[in-house]
């Protein structure tokens, strides 16, 4: 019996898949399924939690600190898009170039802050941006005569600062998205468009572009989540989730704010869920729009 | 149609793992953990102690030998873990909540204190320990940390707000601090001292409520009503901020990095002498001996300057209360070890030695040979000496209420409208109305 189900060629797929299977199920699908539960509940650590119905998301509606979050992580998203994918890209392109000379050397360095800890780069951007004289930006500002500026207390510069340590990170992991893309295409496609007298911008808008799809598809999706999700980045700009005039919060901020801060867990979990919304709606309809659901035939 | 099912599956999948990760710890530092034996021996109980302040260990560690020698047969180890102010309260409220993890002992800050008194809290009543002590400590400082009668937390200081002047900037601007004495005389100062140095007499605050404070309590108002209810839109306080931004106007005071005196980038613009004046509580002292070195021998201390002659001059400012938790190892102990260690006359004297606190037991204020001694570092770094103004000052010490709402109150004034008022230039009594039905909706 045992020896019939071990050598079992139907049961043996199931088996192996089965670790997976539980991993996702406990610690993705039932975290997720309890998250919806508590959005309902008036919940506090330690204490009994009370069905309370939508009051918690009623309350989100009318809830300004929340939409400030949500526009703040959706103008930072829109921000990261419009930069880390085409400027990435044209840089994959670039290096991928065969007049290109030291190719590994800008490989490496444009992908060395990706392997800094956020919490250190997120400190000395801080510092880099203080409000000082001193400080480097500002500094550097001086000698064209620029007023140091209050980099990390207004909303535009607060977000160049942002979107600056988001540049610094993010554009090398792109980019090594989109160099495996281009390997992956023949040379033989240029060689081919170049007898036939194809331009390098032909071959770019003809060729690279349609064939590195996937690749982009790829990099926007994961782009959409990360801009929505990002707290960490924030927290350590502003050294803390408290930015003044909350012009840092981010939604994850601010389910931080009400879950772990206040020990508002039902009212947090309900952020959660709003997130976990937005980012499912944008992303399939960006998925949708850019034909992944298409049948294969 | 299988395809968009596994797709949507990883999206699903992708989504929540991002969102798992977005929502954990920012950062993984468990603090920075020493233990101190304090000479005692293999029998000793070990203790944790987790606090936001790494001189509060200091005090421990001095008390802790002491406790030791007296008590041979109930000795302690105490296992001292400092972490950052955020992460240790938001580490403590889970540990605390959840009964797993949380230390024997904890510092909790007053702002965050009302937090842990939400519904029933976690923490030992101390009553039984603090009775042998009551009539010699500051009642209103235990009622801080107090639900329904029973006290939670031990204070630490009484935290007499004070103004803090650097006489080397007043000087080259021939200023005297003696005569100031209301906010009008503070402001002709402030003038004459921007004239003549181009630097800034004080702090207009943007990240704390200090000021405000001070203010309120010279009217005799508070933050809250008498039910506990948020009113930051009272006359009292639109009159106090119009104050201030008049100030801001005339260039007597400006806004400084770090938003408030008690920061790192403000002991910086301190220390550098671009700030004359900062309006704190007595704790800040032990920021100038341990942050501004250079002011040392130029700082004077004084009452805070009022509205109007005969207003009381000073507010209780901040404050930690220490607290035993419900899965603490040997409650009595730490009980007792705790009320030994911030109650006792010695506790007191040390307060002040160690960390420059004013303690608790005011009779410590009138023992010249404790707050007089010549060797007292603090004695030594500042131009006057502190027990001096506070003996002055003795019965004006007023105080801030602190309520379930308080938090939420800091929140909204701290992050957004002291932002609006002194960098944005927002008209005072609208940017106090948002704030008030922004705290209201927050409250629901």
């Amino acid at each position: 019996m045992v020896k019939r189900f071990l050598y079992s060629q139907k049961v043996a797929p199931y088996v192996f898949v089965l670790p997976f299977v539980l991993v996702f199920l406990i610690f993705w699908i039932y975290p997720l399924a309890s998250s919806v539960g508590m959005s309902f509940q008036k919940v506090t650590l330690g204490q009994e939690a009370q069905w309370v119905g939508f009051d918690n998301y009623a309350k989100l509606m009318g809830d300004k600190t929340f939409f400030k979050a949500v526009a703040n992580s959706a103008v930072y998203m829109v921000l990261t898009l419009v930069i880390l994918i085409p400027f990435p890209m044209l840089f994959a392109v670039l290096i991928n170039s065969r007049i290109m000379w030291g190719r590994e050397f800008f490989k490496s360095s444009f992908f060395f802050p990706a392997l800094t800890s956020v919490v250190v780069a997120g400190t000395i951007f801080r510092l880099m941006f203080g409000e000082m004289e001193g400080s480097l930006i500002n500094s550097i500002l001086g000698w064209f005569g620029i007023d140091p500026i209050k980099f990390l207390k207004g909303q535009v510069t607060g977000y160049i600062a942002l979107v600056a340590l988001a540049t610094w990170r993010w554009t090398g992991v792109n980019m090594l998205y989109f160099l495996s893309g281009l390997k992956n295409i023949p040379d033989d496609y240029y060689e081919a468009a170049s007898i036939d007298g194809a331009s390098s911008w032909q071959k770019f808008t003809r060729i690279t572009m349609p064939l590195l799809k996937p690749t982009t598809i790829y990099v926007v999706t994961i782009s959409i989540y990360a801009g929505l999700a990002m707290f960490i980045e924030s927290m350590m700009l502003w050294n803390g989730n408290n930015s003044p005039k909350n012009i840092g919060l981010t939604i994850v901020g601010y389910l931080y704010r009400q879950g772990i801060e206040k020990n508002n867990l039902g009212y947090a979990a309900a952020v959660g869920i709003v997130l976990l919304a937005i980012t499912m709606i944008i992303n399939l309809t960006q998925l949708a729009f850019s034909g992944m659901f298409k049948k294969e035939d | 149609m299988k395809k968009t099912w596994l797709v949507m599956l990883l999206m699903l999948m992708m989504t929540t793992m991002l969102w798992g990760c977005g929502g954990g710890k920012p950062s993984a530092s468990g603090g920075k953990t020493s233990v101190l034996d304090g000479g005692a021996g293999q029998s000793a109980t070990e203790l944790s102690y987790w606090t936001f302040v790494e001189l509060h260990g200091q005090h421990f560690e001095k008390m802790l030998e002491k406790w030791n020698e007296a008590n041979p047969d109930r000795q302690i180890k105490l296992n001292v873990t400092v972490m950052p102010y955020d992460d240790m309260h938001n580490k403590l409220s889970i540990a605390v909540q959840t009964g797993v993890g949380a230390p024997d002992i904890a510092d909790i800050e007053l702002g965050k204190f009302p937090d842990f008194l939400k519904g029933t809290p976690q923490l030992e009543p101390l009553n039984d320990v603090i009775d042998p002590y009551r009539d010699t400590v500051v009642k209103s400082r235990i009622d801080l940390y107090s639900k329904d009668g029973k006290n939670y937390g031990v204070p630490t200081h009484v935290g007499a707000s004070v103004a803090f002047y650097n006489t080397e900037i007043l000087n080259e601007a021939g200023v005297d601090y003696t005569k100031i004495v209301t906010w009008e005389d503070f402001k002709q100062a402030g003038i004459k001292v921007h004239e003549k140095t181009g630097k800034y007499m004080g702090t207009a605050d943007t990240s704390a409520l200090w000021q405000v404070s001070q203010l309120l309590a010279q009217q005799g108002t508070d933050l809250t009503d008498d039910q506990g209810n948020p009113v930051v839109n009272s006359e009292a306080m639109v009159k106090a901020l119009k104050l201030l931004k008049d100030l801001q106007d005339n260039n007597v005071i400006a806004t400084i990095a770090g938003g408030q005196p008690d920061t790192e980038e403000a002991y910086g613009e301190f220390n550098s002498g671009n700030y004359a004046t900062a309006f704190m509580p007595l704790w800040q002292m032990s920021r100038y001996t341990n942050y501004m070195t250079d002011l040392s021998g130029k700082i004077a201390i004084a009452p805070i300057p009022v509205m109007e002659k005969g207003m009381p001059r000073s507010v209780g400012g901040g404050g930690t209360g220490t607290v035993v938790t419900k899965t603490a190892k040997d409650v009595q102990l730490a009980k007792d070890f705790l009320a030994f260690a911030k109650l006792s006359l010695d506790a007191n004297k040390e307060i002040w030695n160690t960390l420059g606190f004013d303690p608790v037991n005011m009779d410590v204020w009138n023992m010249k040979d404790v707050t007089h001694n010549p060797e007292n570092k603090f004695v030594k770094y500042f131009v006057n000496n502190p027990f001096d103004v506070l003996n002055e000052i003795k019965d004006e010490i007023k105080l801030i209420k602190s309520t379930s709402a308080s938090p939420t109150i800091n929140n909204v004034l701290c992050t957004v409208t002291l932002n609006e008022i002194f960098e944005d230039g927002k008209d005072i009594k609208q940017a106090l109305d948002d704030a008030q039905s922004q705290i209201e909706q927050e409250l629901k």
